[in-house]
């Protein structure tokens, strides 16, 4: 075995950094180090509470074991009521997805509707489902009325997003096709758009029923009803096993509506 | 140097792929291993350094017998075998020089290999191979930059990188234009003969191998039909290693090699033009 | 033969499904609108809320301009602190979602026992809310920021761990197997044949879980978990609603400007 002599190669290679610079590369280091320690800095984090929150956590899990299932029927008119939220605005928000979402695809719509229904879109959006729930609330008063209308919204603004995506995405091909055969805008819409973006449309609202069941635990943290409200008023009552329970319940629920939704879409491709 | 014994292979689906394979390679040749698909040229040449487990059997690489190594002695066997597979198996998103390093990683330790810190002769042996293979200039592009055929260079000098004592090449050509395939196969040959290391070789271009090969043997479901020169392999031969079909034109003399040495095409270009065909890789 | 006897040999109808195929679609159709209508109906909703719905909101929105200007400096460090959130969260997600998303790869983890751990804990992160991680850190250290970015990292764990799991699975065998083939010990497998091809989605998805993560730090401070939202919380229940308004508004502008950086980023990462 005879290697060829190699001595008058290069001895030392390194490999060309993320950012070509050095100096840049340093400096993006030295930035993101600053950038820690400033942000660290500048929280008001009080130090002996944390160093308490050991002890804290030890006392809390020992008051959430064993997970008490006493009040059961307190546990299960929440769920029944989270999960009617979630159905409820998911058959709404999928009705009401169709209209935003058409007049939200740039290729569809004149150009004014398209704003105003982007501009929903990106409002909605922004806006973390909690606080549309706690304005909700101030206009309807506590309970599930207010998180049900807090679900459409969430839901109306994904679902009219990803649609109006996939309408842009679309290949014009079969739309001009169908329009030179000269149908009317409704005959076209159903003709040219809704074969195409039906088995999305449906795989979407699907998605969004199980995201809705995994948000309607949460609404209720500001009074819009659902388990989230019965698990808010565990904690501040310091019931943890009860708090408990609902936890693990939750985790149930949320997984098996991930392998219903996971189900369904499989079966619908 | 490499003695294989009663080699068999049945996988766990039942399929069974080889049925008590014997080989002897005794002296620095290219053995072409050809047969159709499904014959069991991939699973004998990844027994050997076993990507695949061997259901029985004895592989005898210089006294050793690989099939009884545990973990860590089955490490140290594999780094005396270099690999060059068909879809060349580059990591596409690291360089060609920690492609080609990656050669070395038997030898080196973990944090040598994080920190790419490598010994100086290795980097001087890559810079070597750069250059022998036609990869002048070309260390700092990223792998998925390449050609196919300027990928399987790289995949030529990472399995040399190893200083193997024995080459594994599981179909080097198959995902190549015939051109850049005879090129590809010349370099392999060259390079097997140059440092007396012998190479099994799988392929599916009976003249290429013809052309290239010292040795050709035919395997057909699992079992060797046939070991010998290139010269004696004739229509009968083919016909039994593939079954009928009209071999006349298989056989006859394999003259469109286009010749000339050392040719690099990747030299031509500048690293970063490279055809956009294959960036999509 | 006329052009009449010649149509005469095909149906006269045609239908896209048959009749079975109808009467099981429309049985869904019935089926869905029934189960919404169930739900509203159980819910017993208020509909008399509805009848000055309308008036409500508009007084709202009217009460919120013109928004409260002189307000928005009050607003700005606490902005900045759900920020520091959101960042510190994300990174403190990131390290620990490495390792755990290596576990539950089929093909990285060590063992069916590890791998089931790995998927545990992706799972357990992921079905619980940051707001509900949130109540339970708050529980544990007390109101304030660093039970905030603990509810984030938790949370985040799962969200990255899962994708980055999905990467790993994904990654190019042929690779992996060079890498073996050269007789490399396990860890540098890992870290030379699986780490470079999963590096971009590693990237892509810590950076796009920042700027979800945004989003959900605003809402933090309404269970107490630190920055803006609990001065938010506090306005709405004061009906100060022209300070409600500046913060709807700064809110707004950062998650607009942190969805522009992600977005920007996410493109240049090849």
């Amino acid at each position: 075995m005879s290697a060829p002599s190699t001595e008058s190669y290069p001895a030392t290679w390194k490999p060309p950094g993320l950012i070509a610079n050095p100096l840049m590369q340093r400096g993006v280091v030295a930035l993101t180090v600053l950038y820690i320690l400033w942000s660290i800095g500048s929280l008001e984090i009080d130090w002996s509470r944390i160093a308490q929150g050991f002890d804290r956590a030890g006392n809390l899990f020992g008051r959430m074991f064993p997970p008490s299932f006493e009040r059961w029927e307190l546990l299960l008119k929440g769920f029944r009521e989270s999960l009617q939220m979630a159905l409820a605005a998911s058959f709404f928000g999928m009705v009401l997805a169709i209209p935003v979402g058409l007049c939200a695809a740039r290729n569809l719509a004149p150009r004014p509707v398209y704003l105003v229904a982007r501009g929903i879109i990106v409002i909605t959006r922004t806006f973390h489902e909690v606080i549309i729930a706690i304005i909700f609330v101030k206009i309807f008063g506590f309970g599930p009325l207010a998180g049900v209308l807090t679900l459409i919204v969430a839901s109306v603004s994904f679902i009219s997003k990803m649609l109006a995506e996939d309408i842009e995405n679309m290949t014009p091909g079969a739309m001009e096709a169908v329009r030179a055969t000269g149908a009317s805008f409704p005959k076209f819409l159903i003709y040219a758009i809704t074969p195409q973006i039906m088995p999305r449309y449906l795989g979407l609202s699907i998605y969004r029923l199980d995201a809705n069941i995994r948000h309607s635990t949460v609404v209720g943290i500001v009074g819009a009803g659902g388990i989230g409200q019965v698990l808010q008023a565990s904690f501040n009552r310091y019931d943890y096993d009860f708090s408990l329970a609902i936890l693990i319940s939750i985790v149930a629920l949320v997984f098996i509506g991930e392998f219903f939704s996971a189900w369904i879409r499989g079966r619908l491709r | 140097m490499l003695t294989i014994t009663d080699l068999t292979k049945q996988y766990p689906t039942g399929l069974k792929a080889l049925h008590g394979i014997s080989l002897t390679v005794d002296e620095p040749q290219v053995v072409a291993i050809i047969g159709p698909s499904g014959a069991g040229k991939s699973t004998l040449i990844r027994c050997v350094n076993r990507l695949v487990e061997p259901t029985s059997g004895s592989v005898l690489l210089d006294g050793t017998d690989i099939t009884k190594l545990g973990r860590g002695p089955l490490r140290r066997a594999r780094r005396r075998m270099g690999m060059i597979f068909q879809e060349y198996n580059l990591v596409d998103r690291l360089t060609v020089m920690e492609n080609l390093l990656s050669g070395r990683l038997g030898y080196v330790g973990f944090w040598r290999a994080f920190r790419r810190n490598y010994p100086a002769a290795d980097v001087q042996a890559a810079y070597a191979l750069l250059d022998r293979v036609g990869l002048h200039g070309y260390e700092n592009t990223r792998a998925d930059a390449l050609s196919g055929g300027q990928r399987q260079r790289v995949g030529i000098g990472r399995a040399l990188m190893q200083q193997p004592d024995l080459l594994l090449v599981d179909e080097p050509t198959a995902s190549l234009d015939p051109k850049t395939s005879r090129q590809i196969m010349r370099i392999i040959v060259e390079l097997a003969h140059e440092r007396g290391t012998p190479a099994l070789l799988n392929i599916h271009d009976v003249p290429l191998a013809r052309s290239h090969a010292d040795r050709i043997i035919g395997l057909t479901a699992g079992a060797i039909v046939f070991d010998g020169k290139p010269d004696d392999l004739n229509e009968a031969v083919l016909t039994e290693i593939y079954g009928e079909e009209d071999w006349s034109k298989t056989v006859g003399r394999d003259d469109d090699d286009d010749g000339g040495g050392n040719a690099a095409p990747g030299r031509s270009g500048r690293p970063g033009d490279l055809d956009s065909a294959a960036v999509a890789g | 033969m006329t052009l009449d006897e010649h149509a005469k040999r095909y149906p006269e109808v045609w239908r896209r499904f048959q009749p079975r195929q109808t009467l099981i679609r429309y049985a869904w159709y019935v089926g869905i609108v029934f189960v919404a209508v169930w739900s509203v109906q159980q819910l017993e909703v208020p509909w008399f809320y509805f009848l000055d719905a309308h008036v409500q909101a508009a007084d709202l929105f009217v009460r919120m301009f013109p928004p409260d200007w002189a307000f928005f400096e009050e607003v700005l460090d606490p902005l900045i602190e759900t920020m520091h959130i959101a960042t510190l969260g994300t990174a403190i997600a990131f390290f620990m979602a490495f390792p755990i998303a290596f576990l539950s790869a089929r093909n990285t983890t060590f063992n069916t026992a590890t791998w089931l751990l790995g998927r545990f804990i992706l799972v357990t992160s992921r079905s619980v809310n940051t707001i509900v991680w949130g109540l339970l850190f708050i529980a544990i250290f007390g109101p304030g920021p660093v039970a905030g970015i603990c509810a984030i990292a938790a949370r985040s764990i799962g969200f990255l761990g899962k994708l980055i799991a999905e990467a790993i699975e994904e990654a190019d065998e042929g690779a992996i197997e060079a890498i073996e083939a050269t007789g490399a010990s396990r860890l540098q497998v890992l870290w030379l044949g699986v780490l470079p091809q999963v590096l971009p989605v590693i990237w892509g998805t810590t950076v796009y879980r920042w700027d979800i993560n945004i989003r959900e730090s605003t809402v933090l401070g309404f269970v107490g978990g630190g920055g803006i939202g609990i001065m938010l919380y506090s306005s709405i229940n004061q009906f100060a609603w022209r300070e409600v308004g500046i913060m709807l508004i700064a809110i707004f502008a950062v998650v607009i400007v942190g969805e522009f950086i992600s977005a920007a980023i996410r493109q240049r990462i090849t």
